[in-house]
Parts: C-alpha cells; structure tokens; sequence
C-alpha cells in the first residue's frame, strides 16, 4: 500500500490524525495534513482505509491500491 | 433514467414519541424507496431531497454545490417567517472557495486534534465545576441549563478570549437559542451578541491577549471578517455540543445496558461519542445549491434547485451501517456525517469530541443514579434546525 496525502485539497478537519495518528498528523502552523508513513506496515492497512474514508476532502488516497 | 417520483412533499421532521432519537419514518421510507426525491421548500419552491449515505456524501464533497445562503432556499419554515440579520464577511461556513478556502485556513492550525487534547484538563475541571454546582443545588435541575450549555458556553468563550467577568453577560446572550424562545427575542439576542463581538474584536485589537480572537488580530482580517469569524466559532460551537451533551445522556439513559458498559469502562468514551454523534445526528439536515444543471442518482438537478440534505437519515443507512438503528457505543461508526462531509465538515469538531467526551464521561460516573424527573413521553422535542428537547429535568439520589 502506497498512500498520498494532498494539502492543497486538505481541509484540516484532522480526521486523519485521530483514526490514524501512527501515519498522520497536522502541521502545527496550518493543522493541514502530514503523512508519516507513505508505505504502512500491513498491521496498519486497515487504520489507513478508515482514514481516506474518514477524510471529508478527499485529500488522501491509496496511490497503488493492495 | 426517468422514474416516477412522488409528489413533492414538505421535509420530514416528526419523530415518533416512543422512539425520539430516531428520524422521521417518512423519511426512512424515502432513503429506502426515493434517496433522491421532490422537496417542497416553505417558500413554494420546488427543490430536492438527497437521504442515502452514498449520494449524501457525494453531494457533500461535490464542488459544483454551493454553500452560499443567498442561493438556497431553506428547507425549515422558521428560518423564512423573518428577515435575520443580515450574515457578516467572514462568516466562512455560507462561502464556496476560494474566499472560504482563505478564511478557514487562518483557523485550522488552532483546532487540530493535538491542541484540542491539551484542553482536555481545562474542560475536565469545567465539567466538574458545574457538577458540584449540581450537587450544590440538589435535585432536580434542568440538566440543559446547569450542565449542557455552560460547558461548551464557556470554553469556547474561554477560547476567544471572553474576560471572565464578561463571562455572565455573555453566557446570559448565548443561553437565549437554548430554548424555543420566540424568533423576535432570538433576533434581539443575536443582535446583541453581534454588538458585543464588535466590541470584543475592537477590545482584541487595541490591546491583544493569549487567546484565538487576539491571535486573529495578527492576520490581515478587518475588524468586519474577524467579526464574522468570532460569529462563526461562537454559534457553531454553541447549540450543537449542548444538544449532543443533553441527548447523548438521554440515548444513554434510555439503553440502560449501554450506560452501563460506559459506566463499567468510560474508557471507551471515544468511541461511544463516535456513535452517540451517528445515532443522534442534532444538525438533521444540511442544504447545498447547484451551480449548474446535475445529475444526481439518475434525476435531472436544475440549476437553482436547492438540494437538502438528510444527513439524520444517512447515519441510519443500512448499506454503510450494520443494524443502523441499533445504538452499539463498541462500534466503529467512521464515515458518519454528524459534523458534515466535504470541506466545509465542522471546523471545530475535534474540540466537540473533547467536551462530549469529557460531559458524558464525567455525567455518567459522578451520579449514578441520575436519572428523567419526567416521564420520556412529557419532554417537548424541538424539530428545527437542531435536534433537541426543551429542557431536560433530572433527578438524582
């Protein structure tokens, strides 16, 4: 799994870092996304999924889908 | 695809006074029969009505509907009886991009998940506050005005950096939509609040302080937009956390055996929120207006149509949500709507998680026997814009 994170479509709902925190965060200054990890461990595919499904703006996505 | 649609009807918003938490069952008919159907606005016109979780969320994320008032129509016959004052710039949620985009840009680096954690203390202590004041006052009392509306009243003032001791006058402002007050004397509180924010920004201004409102001073808003702004988190934060506090407790309330796996783990206080959000939806109902002529579930959308949106109904989708009706506080519930979808989704969500979280867990485990002063069936629930019941008495002890 390959995932892709897109500030320019992030609203910083920060969704993402409170189903996934091991693969996502918010900046700091701006609370948009950052992505830890663009390559998770199988353990956190799942965690993934739920992010992107969770995510309001479409701003992450699975770039080579498993 | 041309399908016979029904005829257009009025929203749905009676709900069933043995099973209140649920939506309407006209409008469970039409997710299961019509998702997409004919709506009949108050005002005569003739728009749309999108129930299922699929198109509600496509619509939600769909750039071609815009999110600017003046455009729609509203689905609520309240809303369109007066003239309400007119919406301030900056008031970012009736904006499309970009000039929504540029607003709420300026606010999202101050309401990510790990700033909202470290309130978490400061929120703990509120709730605890006002429940020795409970306490203090024994029973019963009206759980709304002793408990629900405070704790989100003050930390969002706390946030924009209300002085405490403007903190009565305010609260006394705000407290005003908390009932089914007459709209002359909502218009009249709103209008107050308005004047107060003014003064507010300008105060922030001329000598700024360690909170939001100050730190917006610092951008290049006008005092109009940081007006707007201030409007925004203050209303948004305000009606919604309260009535999820209040009916959160209540659903709790009426699944003794939910509570009390809260109760036995308020560990799990996270998740319940999660579900307690999806099964109570308060924001039913959202509204959007085409650009453009669109295709939606096979119908023909006109430019102009308004579309409502049946976000209640949504979260009870059985295609997204195993046994939707069932409240499951052990659940997953990611993909509800209750804070929205798209990019206008609540700005403020993850501080509403911080005080639902905080309110329920420290409710539930300090009485334990708290419990209705009234029967279920006497409580008067609201069918406006927000779901939610008049007061809510409880006893204890």
């Amino acid at each position: 799994m390959r995932l892709r994170a897109d500030r320019e479509r992030c609203c910083g709902s920060g969704m993402c870092a409170l189903t996934a925190p091991r693969l996502f965060d918010q900046d700091e200054e701006t609370g948009l996304v950052v992505l830890l990890d663009p390559a998770p461990p199988p353990g956190d595919h799942e965690a993934a999924r739920l992010a992107i499904l969770a995510c309001p703006s479409g701003a992450i996505t699975e770039s080579e889908p498993t | 695809m041309t399908e016979l649609l029904p005829e257009p009807a009025p929203l749905p918003v009676k709900r069933r006074p043995e099973c209140p938490f649920d939506p309407p069952e006209e409008l469970v008919k039409l997710r299961e029969n019509y998702p997409v159907s004919r709506l009949a606005y108050p005002d005569g016109h003739i728009g749309w009505l999108v129930a299922n979780h699929a198109l509600v969320r496509a619509a939600l994320a769909d750039p071609r509907l815009s999110s600017r008032y003046e455009f729609m129509h509203h689905p609520f016959a309240r809303l369109d009886e007066v003239e309400l004052p007119p919406v301030p710039p900056g008031y970012f949620i009736t904006l499309d991009p970009p000039e929504h985009t540029r607003y709420r840009r300026l606010l999202t680096g101050k309401f990510t998940v790990r700033r909202m954690n470290l309130l978490t203390s400061r929120i703990e202590q509120i709730t605890t506050d006002y429940l020795d004041a409970m306490e203090r006052h024994g029973p019963p009392v009206d759980l709304l005005q002793a408990y629900a509306y405070p704790i989100p009243a003050l930390t969002v003032c706390e946030l924009l950096g209300v002085p405490d001791a403007e903190l009565d006058l305010f609260q006394r402002l705000v407290s005003v939509s908390a009932r089914d007050t007459p709209i002359d004397q909502v218009i009249a509180a709103l209008t107050a609040a308005r004047d107060y924010i003014r003064e507010l920004v300008a105060a922030k201004r001329a000598n700024p302080t360690d909170d939001l409102l100050s730190d917006l001073t610092t951008t290049n808003l006008t005092q109009e937009e940081l007006e707007g702004v201030a409007t925004l988190v203050l209303v948004a934060g305000l009606d919604s956390t309260a009535n999820m506090i209040s009916l959160g407790f209540l659903a709790l309330l009426s699944h003794p055996e939910q509570l009390a796996a809260l109760r036995a783990d308020p560990g799990i206080a996270e998740s319940a929120v999660e579900e307690l959000l999806r099964y109570l939806t308060v924001v039913h109902t959202l509204a959007r207006a085409p650009l453009d002529d669109l295709e939606i579930g096979g119908h023909q959308i006109k430019a102009g149509e308004t579309i409502a949106l049946a976000v209640n109904a949504a979260n009870r989708d059985p295609a997204h949500f195993a046994e939707p009706d069932t409240l499951d506080l052990k659940r997953r519930s990611t993909g509800h709507m209750a804070f929205g979808h798209g990019i206008h989704q609540c700005l403020g969500q993850q501080l509403a998680r911080i005080e639902m979280r905080a309110a329920i867990r420290a409710l539930v485990t300090r009485f334990p026997s708290l419990r209705l002063a009234v029967p279920l069936e006497e409580l008067q629930f609201r069918d406006g814009v927000m779901c939610g019941t008049n007061q809510l008495p409880v006893t204890w002890g």
